[in-house]
């Protein structure tokens, strides 16, 4: 594998993972609301939200094994974890760390769920709200890629789905007799 | 209905509990409640504190007086189970809308209260006891509070509670204490394995805690001397509806309700039904009236219980299509909201009271088969036992006056006209 | 003998448990769950498990130890 392959995997990879990460809030969105397109069961979305979070990871670590892999860049393995602490690019390469390590918190809880209980996991879950955003920024940060009109198109594309996603996930109604007792929220 | 305004809480008559006719103003001091109950009571408990009250209240059977009658004894033998210093709770919320006995009594016999709280306290070794009550009741409390100038065993603190039925519900009162939210929590544990401060938590009625205070002094034989051999001791009600004199009433267990109403001065009108035991309770017909005595025995005759000792009588002018739909539309406001079968279901139950109390001609068959269909899904479904007392109470309504509901359903109303005649004829 | 619970406050009527479990979960007039008392046989706990781990609310779990088995027949 030459420098430019690796260059190309790890720039291909990132804004796959853009796709794939906006398409896995979207289910996640679609789920929660408890639509049923097209008459599918709510299990199967449910199932489609999961899978693709797995292979959200799955993308992701090719992406971070192709950036590092790379000689041309150096980046070295601290900069994948410690945010701002590369020399390329720190503000955006720390956004895109910052994204991982909420991601892989968001994953490991929710496939520990049931043991979690779903008060902790839910407000861990929740941090999908900052993840996402900063997957986002990173991508929008750290290449030329951009630049080229098609990848601007696609990525303004997953950029409005994305925050629409959030924007329904964000908005949910309380329990009925919550207002009336006091209680704020109570949502779950 | 008066459903929506509590009667005045006029305590009234001589009696144990309450000592005379006295207005909610004038509580009884402390010097004279020492006249009246002798020294304090917890000086009276044996070595083995909590062995000792237990034996006592299953002595007497004391029952608890917030509703569901479970017998003092066994929740001081499951709160005292583990090692760790359980709490004492004071539930004076009385959440039930047509019940004043606990304000009542908070108001005019606080020291009987915090008396009994400290026997309770005292026994089961409690780190502290909290007295729960609505905010207008605590003025009083804490005059009581101050004149026993910290002579207490065990440290009190008061708190005031919403104004909420379900937040006299145990796990809900725990649960408003504790984080501030008044509605129940279903899953384990309950509060008497980890309640407040995480402490096993013994909760109580106010009433019962006076009734524990009773016991404690006079000892077994002095409380046996009023109610029934089954059902020893005294009880308090709150009378309201089509009755003279409505308020908060004392009586021995086992009182033929006839003579309470006459010590109330009597119905005000021909009387159609009496609701006992409250929204929780059920409709019984005029009929029972005669011969209903107010005990668990007396009232399971009649398939109703005590519950929050709530006896309210309904005029025959009235229409009980009416009161029944405008009860149930209440009880479905009152969900905490939690449980969806519980927030849907008494919805659909009160629209479908209020449709034929409303009285468009329908068919009254399809419409029963379908409110009891609903009734069927609520009970047993939600987090606490709101849902099923509610649906309990609506059942006796749609027994009680089928009369009513199938004159309504052919666009007609037998309220008032044909009173003397439902009289007779009494419920089904 | 395993026996399937809901927890009335956490549950949401989502209805997922309604898709994967059919043959012991049935919704009510409001799309809540009812869920047969009886314990669950062995060949539905392999569903059973799916479909207390696809609740979103975490509401339904399962009790108990060994499977249920049918009972004996005698004579």
């Amino acid at each position: 594998m030459t420098t430019t392959d690796l260059w190309y995997a790890s720039r291909g990879s990132g804004l796959v993972l853009l796709a794939v990460l906006t398409s896995t809030i979207g289910l996640g969105a679609l789920a929660r609301s408890g639509w049923r397109p097209g008459g599918w069961p709510r299990f199967v979305i449910q199932d489609l939200h999961r899978t693709l979070a797995l292979f959200a990871l799955a993308v992701g670590v090719l992406h971070i094994v192709t950036a590092e892999l790379d000689p041309f860049v150096r980046l070295g393995w601290l900069a994948v974890v410690l945010p701002f602490s590369s020399s390329y690019r720190p503000l955006w390469m720390g956004a895109g760390a910052i994204a991982l390590e909420l991601l892989l918190a968001v994953v490991a809880t929710s496939l520990v769920r049931q043991r979690l209980g779903h008060a902790a996991w839910r407000s861990v879950h929740q941090l999908v709200l900052l993840a996402w955003p900063l997957t986002l920024a990173h991508v929008v940060g750290m290449g030329p890629d951009v630049a080229i009109p098609a990848v601007a198109a696609g990525v303004a594309g997953c950029g409005i789905l994305g925050l629409i996603a959030l924007a329904l996930r964000v908005d949910e109604p309380p329990r009925p007799g919550a207002a009336r007792l006091g209680v704020g929220g109570g949502a779950r | 209905m008066t459903v929506a305004c509590p009667p005045a809480a006029v305590a009234r008559d001589r009696g144990r509990l309450l000592a005379t006719e006295r207005a909610l103003a004038a509580a009884m001091r402390l010097p004279e409640h020492r006249r009246r109950h002798g020294g304090p009571p917890w000086h009276e408990l044996p070595a083995a504190p909590a062995a000792g009250l237990i034996q006592l209240a299953d002595a007497v059977d004391l029952r608890g007086r917030g509703g569901a009658g479970f017998p003092v004894a066994r929740k001081l033998e499951a709160v005292t189970r583990s090692r760790a210093t359980p709490m004492l709770l004071v539930n004076g919320v009385e959440g039930e809308p047509l019940s004043a006995k606990d304000r009542a009594l908070l108001t005019a016999a606080p020291h009987l209260v915090l008396d009994g709280a400290m026997v309770l306290a005292v026994a089961i070794g409690a780190a502290a006891v909290v007295v729960a009550t609505q905010a207008r009741t605590l003025p009083g409390l804490e005059r009581a509070l101050a004149e026993r100038g910290g002579q207490d065993p065990v440290p009190i603190r008061l708190a005031a509670t919403p104004q909420a039925f379900v937040a006299g519900e145990e796990t809900a009162l725990v649960h408003w204490l504790m984080a501030r939210d008044p509605r129940p929590t279903a899953r384990p544990p309950r509060p008497f394995e980890r309640g407040l401060d995480n402490r096993p938590t013994l909760v109580q009625n106010a009433e019962t805690v006076a009734q524990v205070a009773l016991l404690a002094a006079h000892g077994a034989a002095g409380y046996r001397s009023a109610g029934t051999p089954g059902e020893p001791g005294s009880t308090l009600v709150t009378l309201s509806g089509a009755v003279r004199w409505p308020g908060v009433y004392e009586i021995e267990v086992g009182s033929p309700v006839a003579q309470v109403l006459a010590r109330a001065g009597g119905p005000t009108q021909p009387i159609r039904a009496v609701l006992a035991g409250g929204y929780f309770g059920a409709y019984l017909p005029a009929a029972a009236l005669d011969r209903l005595l107010w005990s668990r025995a007396g009232l399971g005759q009649w398939g109703a219980n005590s519950g929050a000792g709530v006896i309210h009588l309904l005029a025959s002018s009235r229409c009980p299509a009416r009161d029944a739909a405008h009860l149930a539309t209440i009880l479905a406001r009152e969900s905490a909201g939690q449980c969806g079968p519980c927030v849907h279901g008494l919805a659909a139950i009160a629209a479908g009271l209020r449709r034929l109390a409303a009285g468009p001609p329908g068919a009254l068959d399809r419409e029963l088969a379908q409110l009891h269909l609903w009734m069927d899904e609520v009970r047993g479904r939600g987090g606490c036992r709101f849902p099923d007392g509610s649906v309990a109470t609506i059942a006796s309504a749609l027994r009680v006056f089928a009369d009513d509901w199938e004159a309504h359903a052919v666009g007609g109303c037998v309220a008032g006209a044909g009173a003397a005649a439902s009289l007779a004829g009494g419920g089904r | 003998m395993i026996r399937l619970r809901l927890d009335p406050i956490a549950c949401d009527g989502r209805g997922l448990c309604l898709e994967l479990l059919p043959e012991r979960i049935r919704p009510d007039s409001w799309g809540y769950p009812i869920i047969h008392p009886e314990p669950v046989p062995a060949a539905l706990v392999a569903a059973a498990r799916r479909a207390v781990a696809a609740c979103p609310q975490l509401a339904l779990r399962l009790e108990g130890g060994a499977p249920a088995v049918a009972p004996a027949r005698s004579g």
